[in-house]
C-alpha cells in the first residue's frame, strides 16, 4: 500500500530536475550535479596550484604566496613565483584546459567515448609539422609550435575531406582517421630515421610532451587562444546537444548535421592545435579528461566541465613530476601517458554499461 | 507564384511534395512522386518493406533533400526556411534512432526542445512545460531520472516519441512508431496519436497493420513497390483485397472489424500442404 503511495507521488515530482538560472539575455536550466561539479573542480584547481606555487626545492607559506599574488611580496619568493612558478602553472591549466573540452567536443561528435584527438589523424599530424620544423633548423618552442600547429591542422582538414562523401562524413571520420594516423605514424619514424642526429633527438623529447621552460609569453598566446576558442566550444555545445542524437534527429531539430559537425571538429581541432604548439603532444588528457569528470557530473560531460579536468588533470601531474621526480623533472607527457593507459585499461575492464 | 494561382490545389494542404525523385546515389527509391498530407488528418503511410516509406518521410522533414521536385511547407518551398523554423512546425520520429551513452529519459526528451533554444536561451518555462507534458502523455514520467540505454526497446521506443512531443510540432511524422512495442504498448500509442489528432496535429505514421491503420488512420496512403502511390483515401475505400494482394502478394478477405466497422484483412489459408503430410 505504501509502496503504491509513493510511486503516485514520484509520478507527481517534477520530471526535470534543476535550477533555472536567468542572467541578462542567458537562461539556462542548472543541474545541482553541475554546480557540484563546478564546485569541486575550482578547489581542486586551487589546491594542486598552491601546491606548485608554495612547494619545491625552496617551500613558500600561503601568506608568501598571497603576498607575491596581491603584488607585495618579499623579492626573493616574488622571483620564484613570477618568474618561475606561476607561468608553468599557468601553462599547464591553460594547456590542460584546451585539451580537456577538445577531447569532449570530439567524444560527443563522434558518438564514441574512446576517440581523441589522436584518432583524427591531429596528434600525428602535429608531429609530422614538428619533425619537419626540426629538420628545417627551428630553434625555439615557438617555431616548433607553430610547425606542430601547421601539421596537426593539416592533417585533421585532410583526414574530413577524405571521409566527406555523400554530402556527409558521420562515421567515416574515424576510419579515416584511423587510416591516416597509422600512414603517419609511420612517416614520422621514416623522417626521425633520415634526420641528422641532433635534429631527431630534439624531435623525439619535444614529442614526448612537457612544460619544462615554459615561460609568459606560451601563457598569453594559451590565454588568447583560450579567449578566442571558448565562446565556439559554447555554441559547439549547444549544437551537440542535437547532433549526438543522430544525424536524423539533428536535421529533424533543425540543426544542420554537417555544419555543426565542421563546427565542431574545428574548434576542437584549434583548441588541440593551441595545446600542442605550446607543450607538445601531451597525451591522454583529451581522451581521460571527459571520463574523469563523469563521477562529478553523474554522466556524460560537457566541454566546460572536461576542461576544468583537463586543467586539474595537466596541473597535478606536471606538479607531481616536478616534484616526485626531481632534480630531473620527467616530461609530464610521460606521466600522463602512463596513467592514462592504466585507466583505459580500468575502465574498459570495469565498464558497467557496454559503450554503444 | 503564378503556377500555384494557374492550377488551384484541391485539398488544402500544408505539407505536399510535388513530382519529387527521391533516392540514393545510383538506386532511384521514388520518381516524380506527389503526395500530400491532407490537413488536420491521421494519414496512415501503408506498403511493402523497402517501398520508400522512410525516405518520403525524411524528405518531406528536409532530413533529406529531393533529386528533383520540392517539397512544400505552408506554400514555400521547405528549402526556403531556416532549420530551426522548420523543427517548429514540423517533427519527425524517425526509425531507427539511437541514443548517445549515458543520457537519462529526461535529458534525451529535452534535447526535443532545441528548436525553440538558442545558445543564450537554452531553457524556459515554456521548455519545461512541453517536457514534463510530453513525459507523462507518454507514460515515462516515472523513468525520467533512468538511463536511456537501459530501458526495455519498447520503452524506449515512447521515449523518443515524448522527445518528438516535447517539440510541440502542429505536423507530427511517425516512421513505425507501434514497432518493436507489445500488442498493448501498440494500442496505447496509437491512442495517444489519435488523441493528438483530436487535439489538433496533423499526423502521418508509417504502419505495417492494416487493421490498425483502417481503425486509427482518417487517411491513408498506399505506396506501391516501385515507390508510386496505389492508392489513397479514406481507409474504407482504399484497404481492399485487390490491393492487399497487390501490393503484399497475399490473398485476403476484408471483413468489418466486429467492433469498428473498419475494414479488417483476414488473410485467406495458404495451408497447401496436405494435412496427411503431418500425421
Ligand atoms: N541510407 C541509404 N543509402 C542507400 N540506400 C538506402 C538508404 N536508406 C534506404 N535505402 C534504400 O532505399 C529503398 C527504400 O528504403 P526505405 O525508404 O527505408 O524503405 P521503407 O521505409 O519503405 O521500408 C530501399 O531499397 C533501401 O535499400
Ligand atoms: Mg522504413
Amino acid at each position: 500500500m505504501t509502496a503504491v503511495l509513493t510511486k503516485r507521488r514520484n509520478a507527481n515530482r517534477r520530471a526535470v530536475t534543476g535550477w533555472p538560472v536567468r542572467l541578462g539575455p542567458v537562461a539556462l536550466l542548472l543541474k545541482p550535479r553541475t554546480v557540484l561539479a563546478g564546485f569541486v573542480l575550482l578547489a581542486g584547481i586551487a589546491a594542486v596550484t598552491v601546491t606548485a606555487l608554495g612547494t619545491g626545492e625552496v617551500d613558500l607559506t600561503l601568506d608568501e604566496i598571497v603576498a607575491v599574488l596581491t603584488g607585495d611580496g618579499e623579492p626573493g619568493p616574488q622571483f620564484i613565483i613570477e618568474t618561475l612558478r606561476l607561468p608553468r602553472a599557468l601553462t599547464a591549466l591553460t594547456v590542460g584546459a584546451a585539451l580537456g573540452a577538445s577531447g569532449a567536443l570530439l567524444q560527443g561528435m563522434a558518438r564514441n567515448p574512446l576517440v581523441s584527438p589522436d584518432i583524427i589523424g591531429f596528434t600525428s599530424g602535429s608531429a609530422t609539422g614538428a619533425i619537419v620544423s626540426f629538420i628545417l633548423g627551428a630553434d625555439s618552442l615557438m617555431q616548433v609550435g607553430a610547425g606542430a600547429l601547421a601539421g596537426g591542422t593539416a592533417a585533421s582538414l585532410l583526414v574530413y575531406l577524405l571521409a566527406y562523401r555523400r554530402g556527409g562524413t558521420g562515421p567515416r571520420l574515424v576510419l579515416v582517421g584511423v587510416g591516416a594516423t597509422a600512414a603517419l605514424t609511420a612517416f614520422n619514424s621514416y623522417l626521425i630515421s633520415k634526420a641528422p642526429i641532433h635534429d631527431a633527438m630534439a624531435a623525439q623529447s619535444w614529442l614526448v610532451g612537457g612544460l619544462n621552460n615554459r615561460g609568459w609569453d606560451h601563457v598569453t598566446v594559451m590565454a588568447a587562444a583560450l579567449a578566442v576558442l571558448m565562446p565556439l566550444v559554447a555554441v559547439a555545445a549547444f549544437r551537440l546537444r542535437a547532433l549526438e542524437l543522430g544525424d536524423t534527429t539533428a536535421q529533424v531539430l533543425g540543426a544542420r548535421a554537417e555544419a555543426s559537425r565542421l563546427l565542431l571538429l574545428c574548434t576542437s581541432v584549434g583548441l588541440a592545435a593551441m595545446a600542442t604548439a605550446i607543450a607538445g603532444p601531451v597525451a591522454f588528457v583529451a581522451f581521460a579528461a571527459p571520463h574523469l569528470t563523469r563521477p562529478l557530473t553523474g554522466g556524460r560531460p560537457g566541454p566546460f566541465a572536461a576542461a576544468g579536468m583537463g586543467a586539474l588533470l595537466l596541473a597535478g601531474c606536471d606538479v607531481a613530476t616536478q616534484r616526485l621526480f626531481s632534480p630531473v623533472p620527467l616530461p609530464v607527457g610521460i606521466l600522463t601517458a602512463g596513467l592514462g593507459g592504466c585507466y583505459l585499461a580500468w575502465m574498459l575492464a570495469t565498464s558497467r554499461r557496454s559503450h554503444r | 507564384m503564378t503556377t500555384m494561382e494557374e492550377k488551384p490545389v484541391q485539398t488544402a494542404s500544408r505539407l505536399r511534395a510535388e513530382s519529387v525523385t527521391l533516392g540514393y546515389p545510383g538506386n532511384i527509391v521514388a520518381r516524380s512522386l506527389t503526395v500530400s498530407l491532407p490537413d488536420d488528418a491521421f494519414t496512415a503511410i501503408v506498403g511493402p518493406n523497402a517501398c520508400g516509406k522512410s525516405t518520403l518521410l525524411k524528405a518531406l522533414a528536409r532530413v533529406t533533400g529531393t533529386q528533383q521536385g520540392s517539397v512544400y511547407l505552408d506554400g514555400r518551398a521547405i528549402s526556403s526556411y531556416g532549420a530551426k523554423e522548420v523543427a517548429r512546425r514540423l517533427g519527425l520520429l524517425a526509425q531507427s534512432a539511437t541514443a548517445p551513452e549515458g543520457i537519462t529519459v529526461g535529458d534525451l526528451v529535452a534535447r526535443g526542445r532545441y528548436p525553440h533554444q538558442t545558445m543564450l536561451r537554452q531553457w524556459s518555462d515554456a521548455d519545461e512545460r512541453a517536457v514534463n507534458a510530453a513525459l507523462a502523455q507518454t507514460g515515462v514520467t516515472d523513468l525520467a531520472a533512468r538511463f536511456v540505454d537501459e530501458l526495455s526497446g519498447g520503452q524506449r521506443q515512447r521515449v523518443w516519441l515524448a522527445m518528438a512531443l516535447a517539440q510541440e510540432t502542429s505536423i507530427l511524422l511517425l516512421d513505425e512508431p507501434t514497432t518493436f512495442l507489445d500488442l498493448g504498448h501498440q494500442y496505447e500509442i496509437l491512442d495517444l496519436c489519435a488523441r493528438l489528432h483530436a487535439g489538433g496535429r496533423t499526423i502521418a505514421a508509417v504502419l505495417h497493420d492494416l487493421n490498425q491503420a483502417a481503425r486509427y488512420a482518417t487517411h491513408v496512403i498506399a505506396l506501391a513497390a516501385d515507390g508510386t502511390i496505389a492508392a489513397e483515401g479514406p481507409p474504407e475505400e482504399v484497404i481492399t483485397a485487390e490491393l492487399v494482394d497487390g501490393l503484399f502478394g497475399l490473398p485476403c478477405r476484408i471483413i468489418p472489424d466486429p467492433e469498428t466497422g473498419t475494414p479488417m484483412v483476414v488473410p485467406r489459408s495458404r495451408n497447401t500442404v496436405p494435412a496427411a503430410h503431418y500425421s
